[in-house]
């Protein structure tokens, strides 16, 4: 069991280490934002799973962590690619824009 | 029903934040306890709240925990190397592009999950739902057609979630 | 030594996430890049958890996610009205 923890925390630890550096090497907002929120889900669910195998009388509260992180953290990250959109605009070199029409036209000024 | 899903839920929760400490008689008080505030609670809430379930709640929950979460885990763990393999070797992505696909579910939880399955997916993020329509940034848009895109991006978690949610 | 591991990961993943919050060059950056940072400010409280054998700070960092989600939403809301006439 505690190996099954130890592996799973390092795994986390990782997918933490590259959600930061997706954060700081992708080229737009929206890359960015894919990035960050998939790696760091991932990352949450594997280290919270190794503190659970660790100490088992924990789980349920890991277990309510874990669906908290999975329903808030794409949720956000909609919201602020909206956002994002809203305040600058597409990224230049886009081949289909359905969002445009949508939202209505805002000029590029990101 | 409204009144019995809402008592689930905060029963659920409840217990779940009090966690597996103590003995059964420390167990049974914090039943106690957790029923009684749950019912209270009830009568104030479920005024508020819009979901409900029926007497087939157990097999879909079987059915979401048995066969909808190993394809999302695997499909989120997919998306982890494709982030990693870019992010590695960062290049301008080829044609990225915002594109609107439709989906059938109904209900505000089946679109929520969908929309959030299709975030952690592999190179797609989605912005916004409007009605039937979920608007979705990819960072290499295959299809012409709304119904390529489809296929290529919700085809198979819609199947399963409307197993589900029918 | 699985906590010296686990920490300088964590940390490291928190310091590529604040010179993106300090290089950022739009306001979309800073925000995008703090809500990565919370969701890894959590995974920290939990391993301090980890650490002391405490199961108290499971609960600090299930407030601290509430929080952060309610920031995300009102950051995201103040983004969407800064330019004014929409």
């Amino acid at each position: 069991m505690e190996i099954v923890s130890q592996v799973l925390l390092v795994i986390g630890g990782l997918f933490f280490l590259l959600g930061g550096l997706g954060v700081l090497r992708m080229p737009d907002v929206f890359n960015r934002i894919q990035a960050g929120t998939k790696a760091t889900t991932l990352g949450a669910f594997a280290l919270l799973l190794g503190i659970g195998f660790m100490y088992p009388t924990w789980f349920l509260k890991v277990g309510i962590i874990i669906v908290f992180i999975a329903i808030s953290n794409p949720i956000g990250s909609s919201v602020l690619a909206k956002a994002s959109y809203k305040a600058q605009g597409a990224p230049s070199n886009v081949v289909q824009d359905d969002l445009k029409e949508f939202l209505g036209g805002t000029e590029d000024v990101g | 029903m409204k009144y019995v899903a809402t008592f689930l839920v905060l029963l659920l929760s409840y217990l779940g934040l009090v966690g597996l400490v103590g003995s059964t008689e420390q167990f049974l008080q914090e039943l106690v306890l957790g029923t009684v505030v749950s019912l209270v609670l009830t009568f104030i809430l479920a005024n508020y709240v819009n979901y409900t379930i029926d007497y087939k709640f157990p097999v879909r929950l079987l059915v979401f925990v048995f066969a909808y979460i190993p394809v999302f885990v695997w499909a989120l763990i997919l998306a982890n190397f494709d982030v990693a393999r870019r992010v590695l070797s960062p290049k301008i992505p080829l044609n990225p592009g915002f594109v609107k696909i439709k989906t059938d579910l109904e209900g505000d939880f089946a679109k929520l999950t969908l929309a959030n399955s299709i975030t952690l997916t592999p190179g797609t993020l989605s912005i916004d739902v409007d009605g039937n329509d979920i608007y979705v940034h990819t960072v290499d848009v295959k299809g012409k057609t709304p119904e390529e895109n489809k296929k290529n991006i919700s085809a198979r978690f819609e199947k399963l979630l409307g197993v589900i949610f029918k | 030594m699985i906590n010296a591991i686990v920490f300088g990961l964590v940390g490291l993943g928190m310091l590529f996430a604040i010179i993106r919050l300090i290089k950022g060059p739009t306001v979309a950056d800073r925000v995008v890049t703090l809500d990565t940072f919370n969701v890894i400010t959590i995974g920290l409280i939990s391993l301090l958890a980890f650490k002391f054998e405490n199961s108290l700070f499971l609960d600090v960092a299930l407030v601290y996610a509430i929080l952060a989600f309610m920031e995300t939403i009102v950051f995201g809301r103040y983004l969407e009205g800064k330019h004014g006439d929409r």
